[in-house]
Order: C-alpha cells, then sequence, then structure tokens
C-alpha cells in the first residue's frame, strides 16, 4: 500500500488547462483537495466534469498547468504505484462482455493485488454474489454499475473516483450506495462523485464544485456557497384566517410579499433583512400563528451559478 | 513481470473461452496431418525425406494462414478495447502502458505457439507412430514450427501497430485484410512481375535478394525451403540463399526486427495517446 503524504493534501490543481484541437474543455482550474473530503462536482453535461477527473486519473495530460494526485504527476509512469490506491468508476462502465462477473473482479483485483477473498465480499456487498458467475454481457445496466463500483472499492481506496455513480440504480441501491460511500468515508478515503442528482449528494459533500463550460464558477461548502450565491431567503407566515391582508398591510411597503393566500403568505428577503423582519413579525402580536424560514435550495442555488449570476 | 503475466493470463483465458484456441488447433493440425499424408504421394513410396516433403508443403501453406491467424488474434487488440471503453478502466489500474501492450503480446504469442505446437506437433507425432516411419527430417520440421511462431509473432506485432492506427473496430477489420493481402500475396506478385516484365535489365540480382530479404514473408519461406538440404532438394531451390548469402541468422534477424519495429512503434504512440 502506498502511504499518503504526511501534508494531507490529496489531489493539487493549478492552472489547468485542457484544450482539444480547438476546443478548450477546461480553463484555468485552481483545486486542492484534501484527504477525507467528499467533493462533489456539479456541472451540465459536457462542462468538463468527465474531462477534469480523467486529468487527476492521468489518462490524460494538461495543455498547460499542473496536476498533483497523491503527491505525483499522475500522468507519468512513475505513479503507477499510487493508482494502487485510487479506484475509478467511469460514467458508463464498460467491462469485457465475455468474462462473468466474478472473473472481471478476480482479474482488477490481481492487478490491485486485492484477494480473492475481497472479491467475494466486495460481490456480496454490492448484490452480486448470485450473478456471479454470468456473463457480464448478460448484465443489466444496474448490474454493471454495481459491478463498477465493486471494482472501483478493491484494495480499500484512499482516493475515489466516481463518474455519475447511481444512474441506472434504483432508489433503494442507491440509498445502499451512498451507505457504502459513507463506510469508505469514515475509513478516511477521500472521494470525488460527479452527479446531477443533487438532493442526493446534498448532505454528503463537504464540498462542491461547480463547473459550467470548463471553468469553475463556485467553489466552496453548501453554507459558502449561500453566502455567495445571496440568494433571498423565503419566510411563510401563518396568521389567523382573514387577517392575511391586515398583517401584510403591516409589514409596510419595503417588504416582497408573495403567495398570498386566506391564511398564509411569505416574505422574501436577503440574508442581512432577514432578522429585522422576523422581529417584526413577532412583534404583531397573537395574530401571527407560525412561521417557516425557507433557505435557497441545492438546486436553485446551481441554477443561480449555471445562469451566470455569480460571475 | 507479475503483472505482465496477469495480463497474458487473461488474453489466454479469452482464447480458450471462445475456443478460439481450441478452433486453431484443430485447424493446423487437420492441414499438418492431411498434407503429411498427401506427403508421399508425389513421390509415390515412403522414403526418409517424408518430413522434409512435409516441411516444403505445409510451410507455403503457413505463409499464407500464420498471418492470418496472427492477424486475427491482434486487429481488435487495441483499438476494441477503446472501443468499448475498457481501456480506460484498466489504465487507471497499476499497470504501465508498456506492460499493457507486452502482457497481450506475450498472451497472443503463447496462443499462438499453443496452435502450431500442438496443431503442427501433434500431427507429426500422430504420423510418426501410424506409418511406424522414420524421424529423420524433424529438426526441419522443428525450424519450421519455431518460424512459424516468429512469422505470427511478426503479424501480431503489424497488427497492434494497425490496431492503435485506426478510430474504428470497422476499419481494423479491413486494414487487417488489406495488411495481409500486401504482405502475404501482392508484395511477392509485384516483386515477381518486375522481375519477368524487367528480365534482369534493372533489378540486379543483389537487389531482388535484398527486397526478398526485407519481406517477412519471404524470409520464412526462404529460412524454411533451404535450410536443410533434404528440404532444399524437395522444393527444388537447392542453394538460393546460400547463393544470395543470407545466413538464417541474418533470414532470422529480420524477422525479429519485423517484431521489434512495429511494436516499439505501437508503444511510442500508445504512450501519447490520450483516452
Amino acid at each position: 500500500m502506498v502511504e499518503l503524504n504526511t501534508a494531507n493534501k490529496v489531489v493539487s490543481l493549478q492552472a489547468v488547462r485542457k484544450q482539444y484541437a480547438n476546443e478548450t474543455v477546461l480553463n484555468n482550474i485552481n483545486l486542492d483537495i484534501q484527504s477525507g473530503e467528499c467533493i462533489v462536482l456539479v456541472g451540465h453535461n459536457g462542462a468538463g466534469k468527465t474531462s477534469l477527473m480523467k486529468l487527476m486519473l492521468g489518462l490524460t495530460r494538461p495543455t498547460s498547468g499542473t496536476v498533483e494526485v497523491l503527491g505525483k504527476n499522475p500522468a507519468f509512469s512513475a505513479s503507477v504505484a499510487q493508482r494502487l490506491a485510487l479506484g475509478y468508476l467511469p460514467e458508463s462502465v464498460a467491462f469485457y462482455e465475455a468474462m462473468s462477473g466474478v472473473e472481471v473482479l478476480a482479474f482488477y483485483a490481481r492487478l490491485k493485488g486485492a484477494s480473492k477473498h475481497e472479491c467475494e465480499k466486495l460481490l456480496e456487498l454490492v448484490g452480486l454474489a448470485d450473478a456471479a458467475k454470468r456473463r457480464v454481457g448478460t448484465y443489466s445496466k444496474g448490474m454493471r454499475q454495481r459491478l463498477g463500483l465493486a471494482q472501483a472499492m478493491l484494495g480499500n481506496p484512499q482516493l475515489l473516483f466516481l463518474d455519475e455513480p447511481t444512474t441506472g440504480l434504483d432508489p433503494i441501491l442507491r440509498q445502499h450506495f451512498y451507505e457504502l460511500i459513507d463506510g469508505l468515508k469514515k475509513e478516511g478515503a477521500t472521494s470525488i462523485i460527479s452527479s446531477h442528482a443533487l438532493n442526493e449528494v446534498e448532505a454528503r459533500a463537504s464540498r462542491f464544485v461547480i463547473l459550467k463550460a470548463g471553468s469553475i464558477v463556485a467553489c466552496g461548502t453548501l453554507d459558502e456557497l449561500y453566502q455567495q450565491a445571496t440568494l433571498p431567503i423565503r419566510l411563510k407566515i401563518m396568521v389567523t384566517p382573514g387577517e392575511v391582508s391586515s398583517v401584510v398591510e403591516r409589514m409596510g411597503s419595503a417588504i416582497n410579499v408573495s403567495d398570498v393566500n386566506n391564511q398564509s403568505f411569505s416574505v422574501s428577503c436577503f440574508k442581512d433583512e432577514k432578522m429585522p423582519i422576523i422581529r417584526h413579525i413577532s412583534n404583531l402580536g397573537e395574530v401571527v400563528q407560525d412561521m417557516q424560514i425557507m433557505p435557497p435550495r441545492l438546486d436553485e442555488l446551481y441554477s443561480h451559478f449555471m445562469s451566470g449570476g455569480h460571475l | 513481470m507479475k503483472l505482465l503475466w496477469i495480463l497474458a493470463q487473461k488474453e489466454i483465458r479469452d482464447g480458450l473461452r471462445n475456443r478460439w484456441i481450441a478452433a486453431a488447433i484443430i485447424l493446423l493440425g487437420s492441414l499438418a496431418f492431411a498434407l503429411s499424408i498427401l506427403g508421399s504421394a508425389p513421390t509415390g513410396s515412403v522414403r526418409a525425406s517424408d518430413i522434409d516433403i512435409t516441411v516444403v508443403s505445409l510451410s507455403s501453406l503457413s505463409v499464407y494462414l500464420i498471418p492470418l491467424i496472427a492477424l486475427m488474434l491482434s486487429f481488435d487488440a487495441l483499438v476494441g478495447e477503446f472501443e468499448r471503453g475498457t481501456m480506460m478502466l484498466l489504465l487507471t489500474y497499476p499497470v504501465t502502458r508498456g506492460q499493457v501492450i507486452m502482457g497481450k503480446f506475450i498472451g497472443h504469442v503463447l496462443i499462438l505457439f499453443m496452435a502450431i505446437f500442438a496443431g503442427y506437433g501433434g500431427a507429426i507425432i500422430i504420423m510418426t507412430l501410424l506409418t511406424d516411419g522414420s524421424t529423420e527430417g524433424w529438426q526441419a520440421y522443428a525450424i519450421m514450427m519455431m518460424s512459424s511462431l516468429l512469422l505470427g509473432a511478426v503479424f501480431i506485432a503489424l497488427g497492434y501497430l494497425m490496431s492503435i492506427l485506426v478510430r474504428e473496430r470497422a476499419t481494423a477489420v479491413g486494414a487487417a485484410i488489406g495488411l495481409w493481402l500486401v504482405f502475404v500475396v501482392l508484395y511477392d506478385l509485384l516483386l515477381f512481375s518486375v522481375l519477368l516484365i524487367d528480365d534482369g535489365q534493372l533489378m540486379s540480382q543483389q537487389l531482388f535478394s535484398l527486397l526478398m530479404l526485407i519481406s517477412p514473408t519471404d524470409s520464412y519461406r526462404i529460412l524454411n525451403l533451404s535450410l536443410f538440404e533434404g528440404v532444399s532438394e524437395a522444393a527444388g531451390i537447392a542453394g538460393i540463399a546460400s547463393e544470395a548469402g543470407m545466413s538464417s541468422a541474418l533470414l532470422i534477424g529480420v524477422m525479429v526486427s519485423w517484431v521489434i519495429v512495429p511494436l516499439t512503434a505501437t508503444l511510442l504512440m500508445f504512450q501519447r495517446r490520450e483516452l
């Protein structure tokens, strides 16, 4: 096993640019990833998520800038030993169709120096133990995905690259999948996940990297993104039936009121206005029955950054 | 070393799984068997040089067949894995690109080894047992088997080079057929027609010998047909090679270069390739 550097920077990208012919797929990417983080890459198809992963895996080389993974340039043969500590699940994983599931996994396990016992354990874990002797050619999309996940987890990787890992998995398997990732995370593994399923990854990500047309438009924890985005917060206020209009009147005209109905209305405001408004509402007395504070959701945040609201 | 063997073993297992190896053994074995039965026909009686005659006919046939088998093994080796996407995953494992190529090469050469030695070797053993005949000339037969393997290795290497040059599997099939035609049929056809038309005016004996020598298939032919006296007599080309100054070491050297050069070129291109 390769020991991690004492400095716990696992991945370091500096001023990375990647160009194919006339097309720039990644532009000025700066990103440091610490050990134990769970990084989620989000962005439209073609935003550069897969290109970024391939660079970190050493499958491609940057046109300019430097890529370092586990302390080495991944594109050189010298970094072969580093790859013992990597796991990768490609976006649409392909296997040797004529081999059975267990043969495929055993082949990869031998390359990584993992034991046969580990293969059996992983097949059990991803729920493929019964289908292990069948040809991979007969597998469904979900089964391939699970086999892909099993191979990515061979040899207890310290750094996992998962490209759209939950596509083709049913909700129960998705849940199961995230449990596996959580398990690895507890053991200190770093994972880099690209995903469209924002709500699924929201709770697990330590940081989000939002990519747009090859550039990082935002990067940070959920809280940091909220701060950067300056999206309005919504307050939903429930009042005694029939009293809505009088309460709205007493709120004053400077306030942005919407969704008015018989017993509730919404107010949207920015972060710095929030507390004064709440204080004002609580001074309105018994007529206010309840209040909900709804911060912007991740997908709102995402479309905010995507629409170019930030940069 | 261990990784090379793991990669080679995968190719061999694939060959066993899809009955490829079995089919090749049966094909080569039955051909060798048939030719060794026919071997005594031209001369009418069982002579000591039975095996020699078999070497002549079998090597003349192998020169077409072995390249074809080798190309069938190798044409898909790289482009197929690129196209299916299995190469991308493989290269994220702790293997170098050089190991991937060499592992495949070792695996494919071993498959060919099994096919040739089990097929040709098995046939001659059965034949000898059946006819209770002499084993005279077995050296020529052994050389024929080994040089057939070398010829196969040449076309495996050429097949890889082609496999990394093309972008699609479909193109690779066509290119493999083209490669076979050029190296096995067209080159000689062209060479001999020029020789006939030219009638020794422009092309000197030396130039002709050189043009023969640089072709891996011709090197194979000359090696097998002139190395042993009995064989070259049977083939009716006694002494051609030695007259032209082609030692067997030179002939083997030419064939080995035809392995090393394409293989190195493939490796260099693979190193640069982005997935």
